[in-house]
C-alpha cells in the first residue's frame, strides 16, 4: 500500500467517510437515541473538515467556527434529549416507527 | 513516513471503526454500546485535532462532547426502556436501500474530493493554541460569543420547561 504524506485530502476523506456513517445511522437505525448519536457523528465530521481547512488554509477562523459548532451542539443535545424524554413520557416509545401520528 | 503520519492513520482508523460500531454494531444493538463507541470516536477525533495542531479544540472536544454531552445521553438512555430495541427486527429492505444510497453518496463525495486535486494545501503554520483563539474570540468574534451564551441560556430554560411533568 502506497502511503503519501498526510495532507488536507486525507482529513477530508476521513471526514467524508464519517459523515456517510452518520447518514447510514440515520437511515438504517430506528431508535431515536441512536439516530441522534448519528447526528452527532455528522456534526463531528463537519468539525473535522473545518479544522483541516483551518490548518491547511493558515487561518484560525475555521477553528472559531468549530468552537461555536460545539457550543451549539451542546445546546441542541440538551433540548433534543428533553424532547425525546417528553415524547417517551407521552408515548412510552423511542422508536420512529411508533411515532407516525403526523404521517396520516 | 513520519511519526505523525502513523498517528494519523491510527487515529483515522480508530475514528472510522468506532463510528461504524456506533451505527452498525454486529454484536449488540444496545444504545449504551452505541454511546460508548461514540465516546471512543470522539476521543480519537480529539487525537486528530491534536495532529492538526488544534490543541484547544481537542481539549474542548473531550470536555464538552465526551464529558458533558455523552453523560447526558447515558442519563437519557437509562431513563428509557432499553429492551425495546433488541426485540425489534431490522427491516431488511430499508437497510439494503439505505446502504446503497449511502454508498452512492460516499462514492460521489470521495470522487469529488480526490478529483478536486486539493492536495496538501499550503504549508501549514497555524497553531490552534488557546491564546490566539482566545484573542480572536474576544475581539473579532465578541458578538457571536455573547449570542452563544444567550443561546445556552435559552437551551437550559427550554430543557427545564420540556422536562416538566405537565406541558402547558
Amino acid at each position: 500500500m502506497h502511503l503519501t504524506p498526510v495532507g488536507l485530502e486525507h482529513y477530508l476523506v476521513v471526514s467524508a467517510l464519517l459523515f456517510c456513517l452518520g447518514v447510514l445511522g440515520i437511515v438504517i437505525r430506528r431508535n431515536l437515541l441512536v439516530m441522534y448519536m448519528s447526528l452527532e457523528l455528522m456534526l463531528n465530521s463537519a468539525n473535522l473538515a473545518l479544522v483541516g481547512f483551518s490548518r491547511f488554509g493558515n487561518t484560525l477562523n475555521g477553528q472559531i467556527m468549530v468552537f461555536f459548532i460545539i457550543t451549539v451542539a451542546a445546546a441542541e443535545v440538551a433540548v433534543g434529549l428533553a424532547l425525546i424524554v417528553a415524547l417517551y413520557r407521552k408515548r412510552q416509545s423511542a422508536h420512529v416507527e411508533d411515532l407516525t401520528s403526523m404521517k396520516y | 513516513m513520519q511519526a505523525t503520519d502513523i498517528f494519523f492513520y491510527v487515529f483515522a482508523a480508530l475514528t472510522l471503526l468506532c463510528g461504524l460500531m456506533v451505527v452498525a454494531n454486529p454484536v449488540s444493538r444496545n444504545p449504551i454500546t452505541s454511546a460508548m463507541f461514540l465516546v471512543l470516536t470522539i476521543i480519537s477525533m480529539a487525537g486528530l485535532f491534536v495532529l492538526l495542531h488544534a490543541f484547544f479544540l481537542a481539549a474542548v472536544q473531550i470536555l464538552v462532547y465526551a464529558g458533558a454531552v455523552m453523560v447526558l445521553f447515558l442519563f437519557v438512555i437509562m431513563l428509557l426502556d432499553l429492551n425495546e430495541e433488541i426485540r425489534r427486527r431490522f427491516n431488511r429492505f430499508g437497510v439494503a436501500t439505505g446502504v446503497i444510497s449511502v454508498a452512492a453518496l460516499g462514492g460521489l463525495t470521495l470522487y469529488t474530493i480526490l478529483r478536486s486535486g486539493i492536495g496538501t494545501g499550503r504549508t501549514p503554520q497555524i497553531e490552534g493554541a488557546t491564546e490566539p483563539l482566545g484573542r480572536m474570540l474576544f475581539s473579532q468574534y465578541l458578538l457571536p460569543f455573547e449570542v452563544v451564551s444567550l443561546l445556552l441560556l435559552v437551551a437550559m430554560v427550554g430543557a427545564i420547561l420540556l422536562s416538566k411533568k405537565e406541558l402547558k
